[in-house]
Parts: structure tokens; C-alpha cells; sequence
């Protein structure tokens, strides 16, 4: 007896430990700390400022879309703007000229999305690394222009785009349209993020990453790679769908010139800010790509962009894997301090 | 006839353009094994220098030369400066550090000369070459100039020592550096030469589509289109590949009632995937092999 005992201390002194918790037990701690924070955000701030941050979420939920297609599959995309201009057309195209409530809009655009990324990963299957790069950056430049074909303007608007109606809070809740859809797009985003981590987790999830890792020992192992890989894009391009049908409701208007090459750009920024392959580096993209522009704004106007630019260097050359590595970083330091302090 | 003849001769003299911006793009991917993005905002800065020094006076052979000289150093200035200290990064943190280098650049020139159109002298006689009512001068003198540097670049790749020692250095670093070769200076003299490729391509494309801080973006994209259809290890695919780019986007912009002036970007991305499908390495590349 006395020596399971032993065994078992020495297994729970084997477990990292920071503080006196475990990995996953400060994980849902931080989880629990950042949703009530987020909860209570709004209650404080004005509504442009809840709105930014309604924005930063939907951001969020569109770099997740992009990180579980680069980061678990291993698949570049700099076409994403494109299915999050699907997904925010589908939206703004039913609730408009078919006057469809919005929350039904949301599952509406990801199954658009889902059936338009599956599709488009089917002949991309062919393309790695670079050429699939070049093929989704040319989807990108095209979107635009597609949009504003003539023959599809009955439905699109055209150049002019679509001007939505933003909804009221529900059963008279004593909340602004801004607060409302702060919450709104909150629970979605748990959602969503929720979902991923199950998703990335399961056996679909690990069949992904074999892929990414080495795609000849996945398939030896029995992984359906073409399959996989197409699934990947279908989801990937659910969430950033999602993510921009979000974005229609949110800035109550969809126009051709809003889905341009820059925006793929910016969730490929956001990605690896946040740490690709990295879950919850999605928020921190999000975060990086509402806020850094306005900050380079504010520190010269005419050179904004050049602003933006150093400052893009200066977070690569500091954080070369991103955030996720900065923090594995950081938690790595900090333990090694714990246990030399022991 | 007499349209589709005209047409076609309208496309290869676009397609001259796409050519000289594919071969660039080809000759950068030769040399450090990825796609540079800001290719094109860097051809339209030395495109500017060339432009500020015409504005100060030099004879137009003067400044073409220095604006390459300066692009060329530039190229290597930024390889050794941005790029070298990120070496062991992932991709997609140099993916970033493109992306930045773009919107720097693009800012900079906007900055500094102004977002107004500007016209840019082309070096070439405004009268057509004979008389012909077909094809302008400066379309000949770009498709001239092109097929020279493509000529300066298979003489150098394929028939000198320090062409050999380059070819090595993007192939196989490891080995390279193990016969001697300097590899990080061999991948900073590709980024100089693909910068002054670059630097001559906006010379030329400048009289065409005007000089403004924008005027490469779609440019790059049919330049891209170009170098995948020809395959981005071959050159001379990279200009066959420009030409026919040029030549379908004017045929299909005529002949092709939908598609009209609408959708010429999205020609390309059509072309893209289509040769891709077909024939990932493209029509003259040769399909990357790599030992598992």
C-alpha cells in the first residue's frame, strides 16, 4: 500500500506544476477569467468602443477559420477574404432581399461557405506550399471584381454594395444595438472556439496534423488525405464565413471593396501574431489587426502604413513564432524560476 | 481579322510587360526558394528614384543605369538587413516581414512624391517602328529589352562560375556552403538582382500605366500568372508565360462577350489554376522532386 502511494506522488510531482496548478487547470482558470472579463466589458465602455470590440471577435473567429487551415492542416491561404466576403454577402443578399431574420443568416452563410471552401480545396488538393499560396491570392484579387459583375448586380448591388438593417436586442432586453450584438457575436465566438478545440482534440483533429507533419507517413497510416484536406478547407472557410456574415450584420453594410486582397492580408498578419497552430493566438491576431493600424494612425498620419510596416518587423524579429511562442517562453522562464526557488 | 490580328499584337505588347515582371519573379524564387510580395512595390520605388532623377536633370540612359545600380544595392541592403537576422524563422514569419516591407514601401512613395499620376518618359521614338499602324515603338523597344535581359540572365546562370555558385546556393545550401560557396552573400545578390530586374521592368511599364505608388498590384498578378504558367524555375517560361497571359487577357477582353473589361483580372486567376491543375510545375518548369 505504502508504496502506490509513492508512486502516485511521485507521478503528481511529475505533472508540471505552476503555482500549484496544473497546465489545464490554469488554462480553464485564465478561460474563465477572460469570459467574465469579456461579460463585463461592455457595461463599462461606449458603444463605439464595444463596437471595435465586436469587431476584434469577429476578426477572432475569421483567424481561427485561417489558423485551422495553415496551423493544424498546414495549408497557406491568402484567400480567405474571399469566403469571408461569401459569407457576408449570403447574409446581407437574404436578410435584404428575402428578409430573413439575421441569427437564421449565421448557419446559412456557413453552410454556403463550408460547400464553397470544399469546393475550392478539391482542385487546390493538386497545389502545395507557394502554388497554393499564388492560386488563393489570385481568388482573393479576383473577389472583388466578381462581385461586381454586372449579370450577379440584381442580387449584389453592384459597386454600391447592400445596406443592412442593424437588429434590436430580443424581448425587450435593456440593451443597445451595439451592446446586443457585442453578446451576440460572444456567444458564437465561445462557440466556435469551443468547437475548434474539440475539433483539433479528436481524431479528425490528429488526422490533420499527421498531414501537416509528414502527408506521406499520414496516408501509409491509412489517413484519407485528399479527403481530409478538402474537409479542412470546407471548415476553414465555415469559420471565416461565419465570421463575415458576423461582419455584415455588425457594420450594417456589404460593398465589393470591403473583400480586397488587403483584408486576406491582415488575417495572414493576425495569424502569425497570434502564433500559428495556436488556438487562442486567434484573439490576440484579432486584437493585433483592429488596433495596430489605428495606432500607427496616431503616431504619423501620412506614414501610417510605413508605421504599420516597422512595427509588423519589429513583433516578427521579437516574437519569430508569434505570440505562442512568446508565451511558451514566458511560461517556460517562470517555471524554471518556480522550481529553482523550491 | 484585321481586329483579331490587332488584338493579338496588343497582347504581346502587354504581354511584353507581364514578362519582364515574371522573369523577376522567377529570378527571385531562383534565388531564395520563395515568392517575394513586395516585388512589385520594390520595382515601383527604383521606378520612382528613376523618375526624381530624371526630375533632376540626368539624360534618360543616365538615370536608367544608376536607378538599376541603386535598386541593385538596395536589394542586397534589404536581404542583408531585413532578412538575414530572420533566417531560422518559419515561412510565414517572412510571408509578415513581405507584407510589411509592401506597405512600407507603398507609404514611403506615396509619402514622398505625392499619390498623384504621374507620366513617365518612355526612351523610345513615339513614332511606330516603320509606319506600321500595329505595334507602337515603345512596345517593340519593351519586348527588345526583355529579350535582352533574359539573354544577360541564361549567360550568367548557365555559363558562369558566379551563376553556378548562385544556382548552387538556391538549390542545396547546405552542400553549397560545404564546397565553399558563400551562401548568404549568393542569396543577397539574387535579392539585388531580381530588385534591379524590377527596377527595369517598372522603366518600362511606367509610360504604359502611368507612375503612381498603386500601379504595380495588378501588374504583379499577371506577372505571377505569368512565371506559374511558364513554371517558376524556367526563365524562359517566365516570358513565354507573360506573353501568353498578355495575349489571352486582350483575345478573351475582345472576343469572350461576358468576360468583357470586367473580369481581365480574374482571367488570370483562371489561368493560374487551370495551368496548375494540369501541370503544377508548370509548362516549362520541372517538377520539384525532393528525397523523403
Amino acid at each position: 500500500m505504502a508504496v502506490r502511494e509513492d508512486i502516485a506522488e511521485t507521478a503528481v510531482a511529475a505533472t508540471p506544476r505552476f503555482g500549484g496548478l496544473t497546465v489545464p487547470a490554469w488554462q480553464r482558470l485564465i478561460t474563465i477569467a477572460a469570459l467574465l472579463v469579456a461579460l463585463a466589458l461592455p457595461l463599462f465602455l461606449k458603444n463605439f468602443h464595444v463596437f471595435q470590440l465586436t469587431l476584434v471577435m469577429i476578426y477572432s473567429i475569421a483567424i481561427l477559420g485561417l489558423n485551422l487551415l495553415t496551423g493544424i492542416n498546414g495549408q497557406f491561404s491568402l484567400g480567405h477574404s474571399a469566403f469571408y466576403a461569401i459569407g457576408a454577402y449570403t447574409t446581407a443578399v437574404l436578410m435584404d432581399r428575402f428578409g430573413v431574420p439575421y441569427f437564421l443568416t449565421l448557419p446559412a452563410a456557413g453552410i454556403v461557405c463550408l460547400v464553397a471552401g470544399f469546393l475550392f480545396g478539391l482542385p487546390a488538393l493538386r497545389l502545395e506550399g507557394l502554388y497554393l499560396a499564388l492560386a488563393t491570392f489570385a481568388l482573393a484579387v479576383a473577389t472583388p471584381q466578381l462581385l461586381k459583375l454586372s449579370i450577379f448586380e440584381h442580387w449584389t448591388g453592384g459597386v454600391q454594395g447592400i445596406v443592412i438593417i442593424k437588429p434590436d436586442a430580443p424581448f425587450g432586453l435593456p440593451l443597445s444595438q451595439d451592446r446586443w450584438l457585442y453578446y451576440f457575436t460572444l456567444a458564437i465566438l465561445v462557440l466556435m472556439f469551443a468547437a475548434a478545440m474539440r475539433l483539433v482534440g479528436s481524431r479528425t483533429g490528429r488526422a490533420l496534423k499527421a498531414i501537416r507533419d509528414n502527408p506521406l507517413a499520414a496516408k501509409a497510416m491509412g489517413v484519407d488525405t485528399a479527403l481530409y484536406k478538402s474537409l479542412a478547407f470546407g471548415v476553414s472557410a465555415l469559420y471565416t464565413g461565419v465570421a463575415g456574415s458576423l461582419g455584415a450584420i455588425v457594420v450594417q453594410f456589404v460593398a465589393p471593396d470591403s473583400f480586397t486582397f488587403f483584408l486576406a492580408v491582415s488575417f495572414l498578419v493576425g495569424l502569425v501574431v497570434g502564433g500559428v497552430g495556436w488556438i487562442p493566438g486567434a484573439l490576440i491576431g484579432g486584437i493585433f489587426i483592429m488596433y495596430i493600424p489605428n495606432l500607427a494612425e496616431q503616431v504619423s498620419k501620412g506614414l501610417a502604413w510605413a508605421v504599420y510596416g516597422v512595427i509588423l518587423i519589429l513583433v516578427i524579429y521579437v516574437m519569430p513564432t508569434g505570440a505562442a511562442g512568446f508565451v511558451r517562453l514566458v511560461a517556460g522562464r517562470l517555471n524554471r524560476l518556480m522550481s529553482s526557488n523550491r | 481579322m484585321e481586329l483579331f490580328l490587332h488584338q493579338l499584337l496588343a497582347g504581346i505588347a502587354t504581354g511584353g510587360i507581364y514578362a519582364c515582371m515574371a522573369l523577376a519573379v522567377v529570378m527571385i524564387y531562383q534565388s531564395i526558394d520563395h515568392f517575394n510580395f513586395a516585388q512589385g512595390e520594390m520595382a515601383m520605388f527604383s521606378t520612382y528614384i528613376a523618375w526624381q532623377l530624371l526630375a533632376w536633370g540626368f539624360p534618360y540612359w543616365i538615370a536608367f543605369i544608376l536607378t538599376i545600380v541603386i535598386s541593385f544595392i538596395g536589394g542586397v541592403v534589404i536581404e542583408r538587413g531585413l532578412f538575414k537576422p530572420i533566417r531560422n524563422a518559419p515561412v510565414l514569419s517572412h510571408i509578415i516581414v513581405f507584407i510589411a516591407m509592401f506597405s512600407i514601401l507603398n507609404s514611403l512613395a506615396g509619402f514622398t512624391w505625392e499619390y498623384t499620376i504621374k507620366s513617365f518618359p518612355s526612351p523610345f521614338p513615339a513614332q511606330p517602328l516603320f509606319n506600321n499602324r500595329l505595334i507602337g515603338a515603345h512596345d517593340l523597344g519593351m519586348i527588345a529589352i526583355t529579350l535582352i535581359l533574359l539573354v544577360l540572365l541564361y549567360v550568367l546562370f548557365r555559363h558562369t562560375r558566379l551563376g553556378l555558385a548562385m544556382r548552387a546556393a538556391a538549390a542545396n545550401p547546405d552542400s553549397a556552403r560545404l564546397v565553399g560557396i558563400r551562401v548568404g552573400w549568393m542569396v543577397a545578390l539574387g535579392w539585388g538582382l531580381a530588385a534591379a530586374i524590377g527596377a527595369v521592368a517598372g522603366m518600362m511599364i511606367a509610360p504604359v500605366v502611368f507612375l503612381e505608388p498603386n500601379m504595380m498590384l495588378g501588374i504583379l498578378l499577371y506577372g505571377l500568372a505569368g512565371a506559374v504558367v511558364g513554371g517558376l524555375t524556367s526563365p524562359v517560361g517566365a516570358v513565354l508565360g507573360g506573353f501568353a497571359v498578355g495575349i489571352v487577357e486582350n483575345l478573351a477582353g475582345t472576343f469572350v462577350p461576358v468576360v468583357g473589361k470586367e473580369l481581365k483580372l480574374t482571367i488570370a486567376l483562371v489561368l493560374i489554376v487551370a495551368v496548375l491543375m494540369v501541370k503544377p510545375s508548370g509548362l516549362f518548369g520541372r517538377a520539384a522532386v525532393s528525397r523523403v
